[in-house]
């Protein structure tokens, strides 16, 4: 039962046929919607994290009857002692590599080839700088000198929910930073093949709308880890 | 380097090799099914089996798999395709499928090899010294998805383009190979890829039932007399999650085949993801199987805390397999929704678009956004798992919350059942104007009504927790909010009774299962709000009531219009028209039969059967009832048979189905069937509204578009 009939015989005789054209600017909107679209679909993977931390770093009633010498009230959003330092240096980081991929961006699109590729490498280090703040220090990979840049041993991941939400919701960041970074080592690679003149800068363009969205995401998860609820020890 | 990989996959020796792998992979599968029913057969019956049996089982096993193995290594090279066997397994490590499911065994293999003696976290803590193996099977089957897709070559063109090469899309199937192989290959035209859901869907659908009628014959009688209880978990778990896939799968051929043809597109706007989407789903299946054979008791909701610390490891699988499909979800839902934008005919704007197409978005919104928290919960579990890292176990300080799961989960799988059943509705207002020959009622509202569902599908999900232990305010916004959701379903309900409202109606088999679909909706939600009620849910939680609601809902909106739509569609897909008494005679068996499983199940539940249970009291009096229903059940199961009967002959016939048997508007009818390569000969042109029936015959709604000059 073939469903689809091959090469019909008055207008095609080789064996593969062609597709209807479809012109550039048409796959290029194809491709903005569908890179959006995925965009917030991942706005609920990070959303449901964040409800995640929410829920469970609160105080108990156990909590306030076993703990007198806390003066905190149930349901008080909590947060893990993290270190500010680590915490802030990382974030601008992230922060500052977003604007050397609009430079990349900017630099791809008038067909400066060389301003883009630095650019993107600079994007890539301040990126990995970030990552591996986060790996090294923030997780304690190398405990004793996690202890010696924070000042205190660092969090595990068995350590109950604070170190449970901690590590989910920097890993799966981690995640689409490493992503992030292998797209740009791809960028850099296939520029040199002479992709991505003007006119056909998509695939920078993706990249930096996907760099960018990482790092919003950070903006949110970043005040979320360090900044909001009182610090339980 | 990467191309010479691609082009070692396709030489000679790569081919034969495969071959050689299905040959022996195949009998190994087949034996050890057959040795299974045949233990339990001895088991059952009592008879003294020999003591070695099981020793000698292996050996047969691994010989004829051995000598299979070494056949196929011969036949890949095709000196013996004169033989059936040896063109079956010539052609075996032709599909992308066989390439496949080797590289996931391969990696799977590997992975497990190297690990197996790797502890989890939990392991190593509480002091255990022997691995279970759970570590290296949550790795195994994660890098192994890797593993299949990379061996199948649906990730090649990405492959290629990651290191600078240019790739150009490929249409038609394989070279120099026959027509029907490229259904069992990496194919990005969007017809191939509808067939490829709907086949899978419909083999994975008997799989589902051919389980529910086992353990339905256990139920038949109070007391145990064909499983043990281990067993009829594992049973009841994979019907449920395995019916969930097929209906996916259902929803996934429906939207694939129809969407793009009837908004005048040549294809879905990406191509190579539509086939990812599919694709990635076969090894997510082999996970939920292996899953089933591991065993698995938690269910398909899978439910923390028993979930987090059963010793049962098929739950990992089961977890793993049910996160890799929602890649499959997103991606294609993505896919259309860009679609739906993008690749319109001209003339087509959202408000003349056949109202499938309406549904198809609702559905596709629900998908990509939802299906991301489930992940997070299916996550979680597997994180708690083996890392140890806590999300709900209350032990801790501050402590963790089995009911976080419960909310990320059925943030997800409430809208998850409303995927399914929108595309059904779809189908029922799509199908009835033209057996009524009259327009559909209330397009516009009939269309936001289908937006409508999808959004309040957002805001209800709680209603599945009322007995878990929430505050009581909640429990009152998510009892109003749920009864919201029947303010769109009656919009739909009495559109399609205005249209049904003096119409010219003519019956043949699709129209009887989108009438059928009606009333066992109806049954469905009339038994709806009696559970969204916080006071009567108090009482029918977890009891068969829930199984009959369920089932008549999901019957009514998914299962009924989808076989009038395979049905409807079958001289389209074919160009064969199906055989209408048969297609009758399966009708008039499934539609009695179900309304019996169905009140059935709703009525043992209000005496007191609870669900998921493999047995109950005799004083409950429930056995007659609880026979009636696995019969119920059988005669489902063989109309099924028959309907598939009616398919696989009906497509050999002769005799070409007319061009356009039922009279329809809809512009996939202007193509000839079946459909070419790219839909349509010409572009169409869309000049009027959609559902004009049996008003002014001039009025039409679309047309190739004239050239210029004519």
């Amino acid at each position: 039962m073939a469903a689809v009939t091959i090469g019909h015989d008055d207008h095609h005789d080789d064996h593969h046929e062609h597709a209807p054209e479809i012109p550039y600017p048409v796959q290029l909107r194809s491709n903005r919607v569908g890179l959006w679209l995925f965009c917030i679909s991942e706005i609920f993977l990070f959303a449901g994290l964040l409800a995640a931390r929410f829920y469970l770093w609160r105080v108990s009633p156990d909590m306030v009857a076993s703990h007198p010498a806390y003066e905190v009230e149930v349901g008080e959003i909590l947060r893990p002692e993290l270190s500010q330092t680590v915490g802030f240096i990382t974030t601008a980081m992230l922060l500052v590599s977003s604007y050397y991929m609009v430079r990349a961006e900017v630099a791809a699109e008038h067909g400066h080839r060389g301003r883009m590729v630095r650019s993107l490498w600079v994007t890539f280090v301040l990126g990995l700088l970030f990552l591996l703040g986060v790996v090294i220090i923030e997780w304690g990979t190398m405990p004793e000198l996690a202890q010696a840049i924070t000042g205190h041993s660092p969090i595990r991941p068995t350590d109950g929910v604070f170190g449970a939400v901690l590590f989910a919701m920097t890993g799966m960041h981690a995640i689409h930073v490493t992503t992030g970074l292998i797209f740009i080592l791809i960028l850099i690679g296939n520029s040199r093949k002479g992709w991505y003149q003007p006119g056909r800068t998509w695939g920078v363009e993706a990249c930096a709308i996907y760099w960018h969205y990482v790092d919003v995401v950070w903006i949110f998860f970043y005040p979320a880890l360090y900044l909001i609820g009182t610090v339980w020890h | 380097m990467v191309k010479a990989i691609v082009n070692f996959s396709h030489s000679k020796f790569a081919r034969s090799f495969y071959a050689a792998f299905a040959g022996a992979a195949l009998t190994w599968l087949l034996l050890s099914v057959a040795f299974l029913a045949l233990n339990w057969i001895v088991d059952l019956a009592d008879i003294a089996a020999p003591e070695n049996a099981v020793a000698l089982q292996g050996t047969v096993r691994l010989i004829l798999a051995v000598l299979m193995g070494i056949l196929g290594f011969i036949a890949g090279s095709g000196v013996l395709n004169g033989l059936w066997i040896g063109r079956f397994l010539y052609y075996a490590g032709r599909t992308a499928l066989v390439r496949g499911l080797f590289g996931q065994g391969l990696v799977f293999a590997i992975v497990y090899f190297l690990m197996r003696d790797v502890r989890t976290i939990p392991e190593i803590e509480s002091g255990v010294t022997q691995a279970s193996g759970e570590a290296a099977i949550v790795l195994g089957a994660l890098l192994s998805t890797f593993g299949f897709l990379w061996f199948s070559g649906v990730m090649t063109d990405w492959t290629l383009q990651m290191f600078g090469h240019h790739t150009e899309l490929k249409h038609g199937g394989p070279p120099g190979e026959p027509e029907w192989l490229r259904y069992f290959n990496i194919d990005v035209n969007h017809k191939v890829i509808g067939i490829q859901y709907g086949v899978t869907g419909i083999l994975v659908l008997l799989l589902g039932g051919a389980l529910a009628i086992l353990f339905r014959l256990e139920l038949a009688f109070p007391g145990m007399q064909l499983f043990s209880t281990d067993d009829y978990n594992t049973l009841f778990s994979a019907h449920g999650m395995i019916m969930i896939a097929a209906v996916f799968l259902g929803v996934g051929a429906l939207i694939n085949y129809l969407a793009p043809v009837m908004i005048g597109a040549a294809d879905m706007a990406f191509p190579r993801l539509n086939a990812f989407s599919y694709w990635i789903g076969v090894p997510a299946a082999v996970m939920l199987v292996g899953g089933m054979i591991l065993g698995w008791d938690t269910g398909w909701v899978g439910y923390p805390p028993h979930s987090s610390s059963t010793q049962m490891l098929g739950v990992v699988l089961f977890l793993m397999g049910f996160y890799m499909n929602g890649f499959a979800s997103i991606a294609s839902a993505i896919n259309l929704l860009v679609t739906v934008v993008t690749m319109r005919a001209k003339g087509m704007n959202y408000w003349r678009m056949p109202i499938f197409v309406w549904t198809a978005i609702a559905t596709s919104i629900m998908q990509f956004s939802a299906t991301q928290t489930v992940g997070v919960a299916l996550s979680m579990v597997l994180l708690q798992r083996t890392m140890g890292m806590n999300f709900f176990d209350p032990s801790t300080v501050p402590p963790g919350d089995p009911v976080l799961y419960q909310h990320l989960f059925w943030f997800y799988s409430h809208p998850a059942v409303y995927v399914w059943v929108v595309p059904g509705f779809g189908l029922i207002s799509e199908l009835l104007p033209v057996f009524a020959r009259k327009p559909l009622y209330g397009y516009k509202w009939v269309a936001m009504s289908s937006i409508g569902i999808a959004l309040v599908g957002f805001i209800v999900w709680a209603h599945h927790m009322f007995t878990a232990g929430m505050p009581d305010t909640l429990r009152y916004i998510f009892m109003v909010s749920t009864m919201f959701v029947g303010i769109p379903t009656g919009v739909k309900f009495f559109s399609w009774l205005g249209t049904i409202w003096g119409g010219k109606m003519i019956y043949p088999t699709p129209m009887l299962f989108i009438l059928g679909s009606i009333s066992v909706f109806l049954l469905g939600g009339l038994s709806g709000p009696i559970l969204a009620t916080i006071p009567t849910d108090l009482h029918l939680h977890d009891s068969y009531w829930v199984v009959g609601h369920f089932h008549a809902t999901i019957f009514g909106g998914f299962v009924f219009p989808f076989f009038g739509a395979l049905y409807y569609w079958y001289p389209k897909i074919t160009g064969r028209m199906y055989n209408e008494w048969l297609g009758k005679l399966h009708f008039w068996l499934m539609l009695p039969a179900f309304w019996v499983m169905s009140i059935g199940q709703m009525v043992v539940g209000l005496r007191g059967m609870r669900r998921r249970i493999a047995d109950y009291d005799p004083a409950l009096n429930l056995d007659f009832t609880h026979s009636l229903i696995t019969i119920a059940t059988l005669v489902i199961g063989w109309s099924v048979l028959i309907m598939i009967y009616n398919l696989w002959t009906s497509a050999r016939s002769k005799e070409l189905a007319p061009e356009n048997p039922w009279g329809s508007r809809s512009p996939e009818w202007l193509a000839p069937s079946p459909l070419p390569e790219f839909n349509y000969l010409s572009p169409i042109e869309i000049i009027g509204e959609p559902y004009e029936y049996g008003k002014d015959e001039e009025e039409i709604y679309a047309r190739p578009i004239p050239a210029i000059g004519d």
